[in-house]
């Protein structure tokens, strides 16, 4: 393992490949309202499992093809264009894979191929058969030597084992919408962040999903009220 | 050594053009009289018009109502690529019966070399008299003009057929100089004209007047390239550069197949081997020389010349082309393709290209492009989709999915205003086909839309599909969507509401406007 750091002229460090591990390559960025529970951004070569909202994957995928990544959607069976360009995806650079099951052995055979040259590729394993636990570990392996995000997406947080980053959102609050009045504005749900290693500790974040106007924000609650007479 | 540019002639060129070829091929398909103002309208736009339609003042770009107005009998016809070239392939045969070599820079527009035929007919009389006994009558002409021009070079001889014009030895550089230096590319599109304009530069005489050096310094390979054309010199010389032969792809098919779509579908990976072997290289092919054996033997052969330099799918959309004019031509063979050979005629070098450190876009494009054209020989073609942002009121029909590597064009402007659709956020799952919807009022039944669109007894209960219902915990709506009112087809009376149930999930649901009400969910706030 490389033990090196980069130094400025002043001494202090300016990238230390410990902190950084060994992989070389930078991580893919993640917006910011996500740097409480990403605080790194999406590690190459990891796993993140996403469970509870369509929107937190979607948001999860913005800033990085934004920046110029390439993304495919496994097993999905139609996502929204609109949806997806709120959240900041580059259509361009997104493609949808959306019944690999056809062929048998597709869907492994389909994320395989897709992580030798896409940077995230969210897949969604087939209804009812799941995924054997070696291919789990194949694809794994595939993510990490390809340096690749792999990024499952599953009903139950533990339904995919061996995530170095599992990511749940919960709840549900819409706003701007009553009895009969108003639309859907904006839903706050808390997203929670679990895993192995430096993502073991977790962290929560309570986050505007989609936000007003489409998009992703970090929910903040309301100011406290101060006393101004006192 | 001081090297003379001006004393290398390029060779004398007959160049063959049907102005508004689409316009003629869709006129034919439609069986339409030849004095039918008509127009090929793509994504809405004219693209083509015929002589007639242009005398009623309708133009390239203009859109399709526009050009109605200024013609109400205007025939609009959808454009077929494939029908292009399998009409032109006629005169293509007709201009072979001269001189081997025909090149074809698209249907519509082809040439041959001047040399080997003014010898063997007498004269370049005799060769226009030849060409003018083959192509006259040709039915698939159906009536359409055929202008034949001579010069020295191909850029000069498709700007003299464009005008019907033979120009004498030696005068391409002075017939070239007064043309606009738009001519240089009619689209309008290329930023160096746009420059050049903005410099001043307004003709082609002016823009060959520049010393070539300086054009090189400023300009870039881009610039010398456009010089070269303006200034009556050939820039792609019939004998230039041949690449070597490594650089020939084959594909053979086993067994044999007779559609052109699947001969096309399995020629991508040679196609886009063909056009990455060459960039390895720092070269790009502009004139390519396609060649079809079928399992009994025949074969086709055509030289392809291109514009700028042909990319992947410049190269299959050739492939396509030729075989659909071999196939379904006279001289059809008996048998299925065999094998695809792609051989480049001559190339250019292209710009430098530096990879970026951590493998920067350029190469992170490519690679993924490949490994999705390879997820898509696994799966199939229509296995692998790009969204499109299209335009519409509802949210499905905003959404458009087309095959990887198919243009990935909306059919309606996303950015018109499209009054009546829902405000952002948009639902981030669609269903497709619509799911059937339990919407039940408070006594357990489902609840109705009055003519009016109002609804009598809000929604208290809500199930997906055969589900048992949840309490609804807020609604908004009904919106009435009145669509298409004026076709009794595809009529669409319905309203919108968004339905959040207890567990925090939000649909878009539509109902109908009757008395027995049927509710379906459309999509998904997930």
């Amino acid at each position: 393992m490389l033990d090196v750091a980069i130094r400025k002229p002043d001494g202090s460090t300016a990238v230390d490949w410990q902190h950084v591990g060994v992989r070389t390559a930078p991580p893919l960025p993640v917006a910011p309202a996500l740097h409480t529970i990403l605080p790194d951004g999406l590690r190459r070569g990891s796993t993140v499992s996403v469970a509870g909202s369509m929107s937190l994957l979607l948001a999860l995928l913005g800033a990085a093809s934004a920046d110029g990544a390439w993304a495919a959607l496994v097993g999905f069976p139609r996502i929204s264009a609109e949806a997806a360009r709120e959240y900041g995806i580059d259509l361009a650079r997104l493609a949808l894979v959306p019944d690999p099951g056809l062929v048998q052995g597709g869907w492994t055979t389909a994320v395989g191929a897709l992580l030798d040259a896409v940077d995230i590729v969210a897949a969604r394993p087939p209804r009812g058969r799941g995924v054997v636990p070696g291919d789990v570990r194949r694809l794994a392996a595939r993510a990490r030597s390809k340096d690749a995000v792999l990024m499952p997406y599953v009903l139950d947080p533990a339904g995919w084992p061996g995530a170095d980053v599992r990511l749940q959102a919960v709840g549900g609050e819409w706003t701007g919408i009553g009895a009969g009045t108003g639309r859907l504005r904006a839903r706050r749900v808390e997203v929670t962040a679990g895993g192995r290693g430096p993502a073991a500790r977790s962290r929560s974040a309570s986050l505007w999903l989609p936000a007003p106007g489409g998009g992703i924000d970090e929910a903040t609650p309301l100011a406290p009220v101060i006393d101004l007479a006192g | 050594m001081k090297i003379d540019e001006g004393t290398a002639a390029p060779p004398r060129r007959i160049s063959v053009w049907c102005p508004d070829w689409p316009v003629t091929t869709a006129r034919i398909e439609a069986g339409l009289e030849p004095e039918t103002p008509a127009a090929v309208v793509t994504a809405n736009r004219v693209v083509a018009c015929s002589h007639s339609a242009r005398a009623h003042g309708v133009r390239r770009g203009l859109r399709r109502r526009e050009a109605q107005a200024r013609c109400p009998e205007l025939a609009v016809l959808g454009r077929d690529e494939s029908a292009e070239a399998r009409t032109f392939e006629p005169v293509v045969a007709a201009l072979e019966a001269i001189a081997p070599g025909v090149e074809i820079t698209r249907p519509g527009l082809a040439a041959i070399g001047v040399r080997g035929p003014t010898r063997y007919f007498g004269g370049e009389t005799g060769v226009l008299h030849a060409l003018s006994r083959g192509v006259a009558g040709l039915p698939a002409l159906g009536g359409a003009d055929l202008l034949i021009g001579i010069a020295d070079g191909s850029f000069a001889a498709e700007q003299a057929a464009r005008r019907g014009l033979i120009i004498d030895p030696g005068g391409s550089p002075a017939f070239l100089e007064n043309l606009p230096i738009e001519t240089l590319d009619p689209s309008g599109a290329s930023p160096l004209i746009d420059l050049l304009r903005r410099l001043g530069i307004r003709t082609l005489g002016a823009f060959a007047a520049l010393p070539g050096a300086d054009v090189l310094a400023r300009f870039g390979p881009v610039g010398v390239w456009a010089h070269r054309e303006a200034s009556g010199r050939d820039d792609r010389p019939l004998s230039a550069r041949r690449p070597p032969v490594e650089f020939t792809v084959t594909l053979d098919l086993e067994p044999a197949v007779d559609r052109v779509d699947t001969v096309a579908f399995s020629a991508r990976g040679i196609a886009e081997q063909f056009v990455t072997d060459l960039g390895a290289h720092g070269l790009a092919c502009t004139c390519l020389e396609l060649q079809a054996l079928s399992e009994n033997g025949e074969e086709t052969v055509r030289r392809w010349r291109h514009a700028g330099v042909l990319s992947t799918v410049d190269v299959l959309d050739r492939v396509r082309w030729q075989l659909e004019g071999w196939l379904s031509g006279n001289h059809r063979p008996t048998g299925g393709v065999s094998r695809v050979r792609l051989v480049p005629l001559e190339v250019v070098p292209t710009g430098t290209h530096q990879q970026a450190l951590w493998g920067g876009s350029g190469a992170e494009d490519e690679r993924a492009a490949r490994a999705l054209a390879r997820v898509q020989t696994l799966l199939g073609h229509g296995s692998v989709l790009t969204p499109v942002l299209d335009g519409g009121r509802d949210p499905g029909q905003r959404t458009r999915l087309v095959p990887w590597g198919d243009e990935p064009l909306p059919l309606h402007s996303p950015e018109q205003p499209w009054p009546g659709q829902l405000p952002a956020p948009a639902p981030s799952v669609l269903l497709d086909p619509p799911r059937p919807a339990q919407v039940l009022d408070a006594s357990r039944r489902p609840v109705r839309v009055t003519e009016r669109g109002a609804m009598p007894a809000p929604p208290e209960l809500f199930a997906m599909g055969s589900d048992t219902p949840v309490a609804v915990a807020s609604w908004a709506g009904p919106w009435p969507v009145d669509e298409r009112w004026w076709s009794p087809e595809s009529a669409r009376r319905v309203v919108r509401c968004q339905i959040v149930d207890v567990r925090g999930r939000a649909y878009l649901v539509t109902g109908s406007m009757d008395d027995t009400p049927r509710w379906q969910v459309d999509a998904i706030y997930d």
